[in-house]
């Protein structure tokens, strides 16, 4: 396979591009493989990757349902951050962080990381205390995050409306500067053609119909669409789907499935600079390079997995866009689509062992999976290939909801008084 | 915006004045001092989240504020029966094969 | 400029109405009932754009909202510019300002167009292969330039001047389209007494009939016809047309969310009109009439200005009286575009040719154009076009028996018009979530199974040729009518004559004898995206179709793909060697068209964005001079600054006030619920953490309610009225949490208790009255009560009057002083809290707001649930496991409490902090560590929840939550502050009087 630069792109323009090979092999599946991942998704092909690169665990099969990368990764609004408040999840978020930042070269795949800052809004005094306690919480941790005044905020943010006559004004900002976006599908594609590169066998159209587990209890091998393939360890990393998946396996997930929206505008010139997250009036917004808002809605009250929801949720985040920009409310709506996000009861992932001897998973990413993909991947391939958790995802067991020893970030910034 | 009958007033009316309640007849251990911390994580946290039909609360929040129970499918959001609250759980599995009927 | 390229007569335009209007700075003139782009072509203008991607020029290409190409910016008044807007939906009116985009310093030059000298290195998904080195490039150079050279208009940067509406209808049958199918439709259900909507997204209702020159409808010209079903339609009350109206959004439940276009096309617009304004309809039935859309065919050079879809040619020549050019070539694989032929030849207009791909085409259509004297030419390709700013001539080429193309010459045109046959617009059906299903003889989609009360209607579902769409939308609008009533009855359907249904069409790339690396035939032409790009993406291993738009873009344009999808997918396919079917389809998505955010937002805008909550005594505040803020949908004072008074000036003068003499406070906003019945004091026992039942009638409980995870959810003062009446106070953002959480527990876990809960904020004003001559202020005004402490000491409740008002008067403190909350009917706040006033005043009291509340409190160590409190903590946490009933066997949270995790050492707990420098405030948030400089990512042992200037112990204070804290008392830690770290010594959490005595005084 050729490496990826400019050299060889205008190479292949001498030959009409008739000469590229393809990024990622159409296998059919091998009878057994060391490691099975269920989900080709961001964070499936990330663990596939590096259980291939840094474990040497090479003998591999990311099965999919439908064509890779096309759940959560394809429709997120790619923000990238970690300024979380628990040192549980500063730990995970920052250590995707760190891969982020060079993961273009890593892959040799330009993924489009642009750190072009993360700004979170505070409306409420209540905001101001949550976001300091995170931003004094981040700096202890290493973790890049910083205070502005609103009229700071509207310096890094121009179009920001910072007006005291606002029914929410705007009275400060968290910004974490090396936070920003990166190209969704670029870091599926960029994964699934290291982790072929390595051999590892991406096999779409494939879709998982059952666990078989052995006399002992453990894991054999999984039953598919394709027949029946051995493996001694099964990793699910279904998102939205896993309950459905562990359900074969017999093991309950604290896990409800939401949909979730987004959509986007029509593309126009560079006008934003940055992402802005406002929690209070729920909104959140970025401009893509081909020029298009890119705008996060809320989920849906009920559980679904229908991957569409109500207007009213699209409308509710749209006003709350044209509070804070009131200039885009000329702007149109182009798309609005919807995916499945599985949501644990303290909304922190679970990474891990299960009850099952040799089945592991990675779920419960809730509206923020994207972010941790690198960082999910590494550690949950660390976890696959020793059978134990990196210091990383130690925390985020499945137990800990039966010793109560949660990881809420949603609840730390609980509003009541 | 789904449209949910609510069985107390008998009126079909819009999503908005309703509130979603979780999962149906998850029953509140009576002496849940004499669980395990497996049974009570068991009742806190583990839930069905089936792809198909769901034994679901609602509230009539916006309206005369009853809780009631609700049979819908979480694939085609669709209502398959709407109950009232104490009334039995609906067969499932029956309501499946009349559905594919 | 005169209009060279318009007709000498017909169309519906007003000739007698000239309209001036500017493009790009340029004056011209069109009629009244001209869009932008068929004035722009009556003027001989093609060119009016620049593609995404090569800056590539391009010209009008249809006459609808899929126009790809034709995207103008429109500027009205500061704040009322609008980007991207679609030259053929845009209505001239006097004075139109329409300026083109994505083009630099000019439309005809623009220095982008460089781009397409580099089109070898940018083909798909390039940018995924380069850009990477070096690393600090991608954000400082490489980003910047491909975004700067993306985008189409320019956003608007003035924020919006107009308004938008919302409006909410229902309907038994809702006609999206307003054709011969929709027409037909809405007629046949109006006349069966069906509650009808029609909506249409173009400025006039009438479809394909409106240019239709050659039909005739029950012995009438078709557009004749149509201006009598209209007529009749508006005339019929039930009936509500709405034109300029697009059906963008298909939501469950028969939910159909619309789009109306209101003053955009007015030149002086009445301001009371919103700009725009959404429809959520809801339809008990739906019928689906949104016809077909003509496919593009993918040639070379297929995007030359002057290239249009021929069905476009025809509309604007017959209903503008615009000709796309004076010498027309017309290149087809269906019968339709021989109608464009023939009309164009009899408006005067020079057909060099039609190319036919078929060999052998024939039929009524091709037989009239034959008869007109036209040439037609089978197995005939367009090969390539010349021209730089607008087509000069076409390559035209034989398709032999095997397939090759030899050439035959150039044929001079100055507009190429074109048909690849008709896609049927299934996007609001596929909405619906119906599945569409391949349909191998149209050679297209078609709805499947209704998985709504909806139906599809004419060409949207392949029915063609006028008698066939009409008889079709009688069926539809007759079927959907008899869903609703039992009256429905099917109108007798009127005989057509013309309109036959033109058979014939082609997917995908054409053949041609170019050599294939150098010629490009464009498949999306707002991307830049073409056959070759398509193949590569499949070449390269992306063989979803969903992957192949991703990597290529095709479909991704504000088309969503209309023109582009079916020919992307049949490359696809043939590249595969798979059959469509197997390729798949992409998913249609709602908008249909985009909506304005404005439309969305509606109303929500400013102080309607949320409702807003003030109490009775809020206007007092504000003659006070209070500042404000937001505490849920509540605005609460937060301190009442005098002339010249900082907020620290302030809060110490109001703290001192209340610890010296009196304060009154507005306590309103905190949550009130009336919990009454034989189980009343049952019920409470199990949701608060304290015992309930032994609680004596006319006292008052401090309690606290988990929730079932053993987490503190809020607080607040409970009073026992009587035996089986309690007065329950909550937090101010809590309230309709706390009641949905017992309403819960009392509905579906003990029906049996027989309570009743009522939510009463709303109905009690509250007056919080705090400080040692508390009592002295309120004795005078209070009537039938004992207030000596004796009678009515700290935490109880009396009922009496109060100004002559009925009252619920507690004797409580938040502050640490004696100290009331009278509670009186909210229609009389203000009165009671004015007679209050007056008597603080006249003892030196003082208003205070929600930070000296605050300051007060945390002086005493209390919580505020939210701040000392985050959602993980339990009550020993807060040193409050005084306030959990050891003997009650359960309460809701109870068992969570025993987990291990719960039970471990090491959790954080609530102590005081005094800074070493008593001139040092904290920042709430700050983190506190054992050491001044701990190494990175040493764990925190907590954190500071509340910090203030303290006037009454002059100097500051703060509260924290700290791991093992009251195993610390005495020790010094440290707590970052934006200058550093400071040390701080570890205290009881109780600053202020530690035996209470002044409470209870």
């Amino acid at each position: 396979m050729s490496r990826f630069n400019f050299w060889e792109l205008a190479k292949n323009a001498l030959s009409a591009h008739e000469n590229w090979g393809r990024q990622w092999r159409a296998p059919e599946p091998k009878a057994e493989y060391d490691v099975v991942i269920i989900g080709a998704g961001g964070h499936g092909l990330a663990t596939a990757y590096y259980l291939a690169k840094e474990h040497g665990v090479t003998n591999v099969a990311v099965l999919e349902k439908g064509w890779l990368g096309g759940g959560n990764t394809g429709r997120n609004t790619t923000i990238v951050r970690s300024n979380y408040l628990w040192e549980e999840s500063e730990g995970l978020y920052d250590h995707a962080m760190d891969l982020w930042q060079d993961l273009s070269q890593e892959l040799n795949y330009n993924i489009m990381y642009s750190a072009r800052g993360v700004m979170m809004l505070a409306h409420t005094i209540h905001d101001i205390q949550v976001f300091k306690r995170h931003v004094y919480a981040n700096r202890l941790a290493g973790v890049q995050n910083e205070w502005l005044t609103a009229e700071e905020a509207k310096e890094y943010c121009p179009p920001l409306n910072i007006s005291k006559n606002m029914r929410y004004p705007v009275l400060g900002a968290a910004l974490q500067r090396k936070a920003g976006v990166a190209r969704h599908d670029a870091v599926a594609w960029g994964y699934a053609r290291g982790a072929d590169k390595y051999g590892v066998d991406i096999i779409q159209n494939c879709a998982v119909t059952g666990i078989r587990r052995g006399a002992d209890g453990a894991v054999e091998g999984v039953e598919t669409s394709r027949g029946l393939i051995r493996a001694k360890r099964v990793g699910v990393v279904a998102a939205g789907h896993t309950t459905t998946v562990m359900d074969m396996a017999g093991v309950r997930m604290p896990l409800e499935s939401y949909p979730l929206q987004a959509l986007v505008s029509e593309p126009v010139k560079p006008c934003f600079p940055c992402v802005v997250m406002s929690n209070t009036i729920h909104a959140y917004m970025s401009q893509s390079d081909k020029g298009e808002l890119v705008i996060g809605a809320g989920t849906d009250q009920y559980i679904s997995y229908s991957q569409t929801g109500g207007l009213q949720i699209p409308a509710h985040t749209i006003e709350a866009i044209c509070e804070l920009f009131p200039m885009f409310r000329r702007m149109r709506m182009l798309r609005n689509w919807g995916g499945t996000v599985d949501v644990t009861p303290d909304r922190s992932p679970i990474i891990g062992k299960t009850p099952v001897p040799g089945l592991f998973v990675n779920c419960g990413w809730g509206t923020g999976g994207f972010k941790a993909t690198p960082g999910s991947g590494h550690v949950f391939a660390h976890t696959l290939a020793r059978g134990e958790p990196h210091p990383i995802n130690a925390p985020f067991t499945l137990d800990r909801f039966r010793t109560g020893r949660l990881i809420d970030e949603a609840a730390a910034a609980a509003v009541a008084h | 915006m789904l449209l949910i009958t609510c069985p107390y007033c008998g009126v079909e009316r819009p999503e908005i004045e309703f509130r979603y309640a979780g999962e149906a007849h998850i029953a509140r251990p009576a002496e849940p001092s004499k669980l395990t911390d497996e049974e009570w994580a068991e009742y806190l946290y583990m839930r069905t989240n089936p792809k198909g039909l769901l034994a679901e609360r609602w509230r009539h929040a916006h309206g005369c504020g009853r809780f009631f129970n609700a049979i819908r499918d979480t694939v085609s959001d669709r209502f398959v029966t709407i109950y009232k609250m104490g009334e039995a759980k609906p067969d499932l599995e029956r309501l499946v094969v009349e559905a594919a009927q | 400029m005169t209009q060279d390229f318009r007709t000498s007569a017909g169309g519906r335009i007003d000739r007698s109405s000239p309209v001036d209007f500017t493009f790009d700075g340029k004056a011209y003139r069109g009629f009244a009932g001209d869009t932008l782009a068929s004035a722009l072509l009556a003027n001989g203008i093609h060119l009016v754009g620049r593609s995404y991607k090569y800056h590539r020029p391009r010209g009008i290409i249809t006459a609808g909202s899929e126009e790809p190409n034709a995207l103008v910016g429109i500027a009205r008044e500061k704040g009322q510019n609008t980007p991207n807007l679609r030259a053929p939906q845009v209505e001239i009116y006097q004075g139109l300002n329409a300026e083109s985009q994505n083009r630099y310093p000019s439309l005809s030059f623009d220095v982008g167009a460089v781009n397409d000298l580099l089109s070898p290195l940018f083909v798909a998904g390039f940018y995924y292969k380069t850009f990477m080195w070096p690393r600090s490039f991608w954000q400082k150079v490489y980003e910047p330039f491909i975004r700067s050279a993306a985008g189409l208009g320019k956003a608007p940067t003035d924020p919006d001047k107009d308004r938008y509406a919302n409006h909410y209808a229902h309907c038994d049958v809702l006609v999206i389209g307003s054709g011969p199918a929709g027409l037909a439709a809405a007629t046949a259900a109006a006349q069966s007494g069906a509650r009808v909507i029609l909506c249409d997204e173009q400025s006039e209702l009438g479809g394909s009939l409106l240019h239709d020159r050659t039909s005739a409808v029950d012995g009438k010209p078709a557009v004749d016809w149509a201006a009598d079903a209209i007529r009749a339609l508006s005339e019929n009350d039930k009936v509500t047309l709405l034109p300029r109206t697009t059906g963008f959004g298909y939501y469950a439940q028969n939910f159909v969310a619309l789009a109306e276009r209101v003053t955009d096309h007015l030149a002086n617009p009445d301001p009371r009109l919103p700009r725009e304004r959404l429809w959520q309809v809801r339809a008990k039935e739906v019928v689906i009439a949104t016809g077909a859309i003509e496919r593009p065919l993918v040639f070379p050079e297929n995007d030359r200005p002057g290239v249009m879809m021929a069905e476009a040619g025809r509309i604007y020549l017959n209903r503008y009286g615009a000709m796309a050019g004076k010498r027309v070539v017309i290149a087809t694989a269906c019968d339709t575009a021989y109608r464009t032929a023939v009309d164009l030849k009899a408006a005067g207009v020079d057909v060099a040719v039609i190319a036919d791909l078929r060999p052998d085409p024939a039929g009524v259509h091709v037989d009239a154009a034959r008869s007109a004297g036209i040439r037609i030419e089978g197995a005939c390709v367009v090969t390539g076009t010349k021209g730089r700013l607008r087509v000069k001539s076409a390559r035209l080429g034989r398709i032999r028996p095997d397939g090759s193309v030899t050439a035959m010459g150039e044929e001079a045109c100055d507009s190429l018009l074109m048909s690849g046959g008709w896609t049927p617009n299934v996007s609001l059906y596929s909405q619906s979530r119906g599945k569409v299903a391949w349909d191998e003889d149209a050679g297209a989609y078609l709805p499947g199974a209704s998985v709504q009360h909806e139906r599809s209607a004419g060409s949207c579902h392949g029915v063609f040729g006028l008698q066939a769409v009409l008889e079709d939308g009688y069926a539809a609008g007759e079927n959907a009518a008899r869903a609703v009533t039992s009256a429905a009855k099917r109108p007798k359907v009127p005989a057509v004559t013309g309109g036959e249904e033109g058979a014939g069409g082609t997917l995908g790339a054409l053949p041609h004898d170019r050599d294939p690396a150098r010629v490009r035939a464009f498949i999306d032409f707002q991307n830049d995206v073409t056959a070759k790009d398509v193949k590569l993406a499949v070449r390269e291993g992306f063989h979803s179709i969903e992957h192949i738009k991703r990597y290529t873009t095709t479909g991704m344009a504000t088309d969503q793909g209309r023109l582009s999808n079916m020919n992307a997918l049949s490359v696809a396919s043939k590249t595969l060697e798979k059959p469509i079917p197997q390729v798949g389809l992409t998913t249609f998505r709602q908008p249909y068209t985009p909506v304005t955010f404005g439309t969305f937002a509606t109303t929500a805008r400013g102080e309607a964005f949320d409702p807003v909550r003030r109490t009775p005594m809020h206007d007092w505040a504000v003659e006070k001079g209070a500042e404000f803020e937001d505490v849920s949908l509540w605005k609460r004072a937060w301190y009442f600054p005098k002339p010249g008074e900082s907020m620290h000036d302030a809060v110490a003068r109001e703290c001192a006030t209340v610890r010296e003499s009196v304060g009154i406070f507005d306590a309103t906003t905190l949550g009130k619920i009336e919990v009454v019945g034989p189980d009343a004091a049952e019920f409470l026992n199990r949701v608060y953490t304290n015992p309930f039942l032994k609680l004596g009638v006319g006292r008052l409980r401090y309690g606290i309610m988990l929730n079932e995870a053993g987490f503190i959810m809020d607080d607040g003062v409970v009073g026992r009225i009587a035996e089986e009446r309690f007065h329950v106070t909550t937090t101010t953002g809590g309230a309709p949490r706390v009641l949905a959480h017992l309403e819960d527990y009392l509905q579906t876990e003990w029906p049996d208790l027989n309570v009743w809960l009522t939510s009463t904020t709303e109905q009690w004003a509250v007056i919080a009255v705090q400080g040692p001559k508390a009592r002295d202020v309120i004795a005078p005004l209070v009537e039938g009560i004992d207030l000596s402490t004796e009678s009515m000491p700290h935490m109880s409740v009396r009922e009496g009057k109060i100004c002559g008002v009925p009252t619920r008067l507690f004797r409580m403190s938040f502050t640490g002083e004696a100290g009331y909350e009278i509670n009186v009917p909210a229609s009389r706040g203000r009165e009671v809290w004015d007679a209050v006033w007056n008597n603080v005043e006249a003892v030196g009291g003082a208003p205070y707001g929600t930070e000296t509340m605050h300051v007060l409190r945390a002086e005493k160590g209390y919580i505020i649930v939210g701040q000392e409190t985050d959602g993980t903590v339990v009550p020993d946490d807060v040193g409050m496991d005084w306030a959990v009933g050891k003997k009650k066997a359960d309460f809701i949270g109870m068992r969570s409490l025993a987990r291990p995790d719960i039970v471990v050492a090491g959790r954080k707990q609530l102590v005081g902090v005094l800074t070493n420098d008593p001139k040092v405030i904290l920042e709430e948030g700050a983190q506190v560590t054992a050491e001044a400089s701990p190494a990175l990512k040493t764990p925190a042992l907590g954190y500071v929840t509340s910090s203030y200037y303290s006037s009454a112990l002059g100097r500051s204070m703060a509260l924290a939550m700290i791991a093992d804290g009251r195993g610390r008392m005495g020790d010094t830690l440290y707590v970052s502050t934006a200058e550093g770290a400071v040390a701080v010594e570890i205290v009881s959490p109780v600053f202020y009087d530690a035996e209470g005595g002044k409470q209870v005084a």
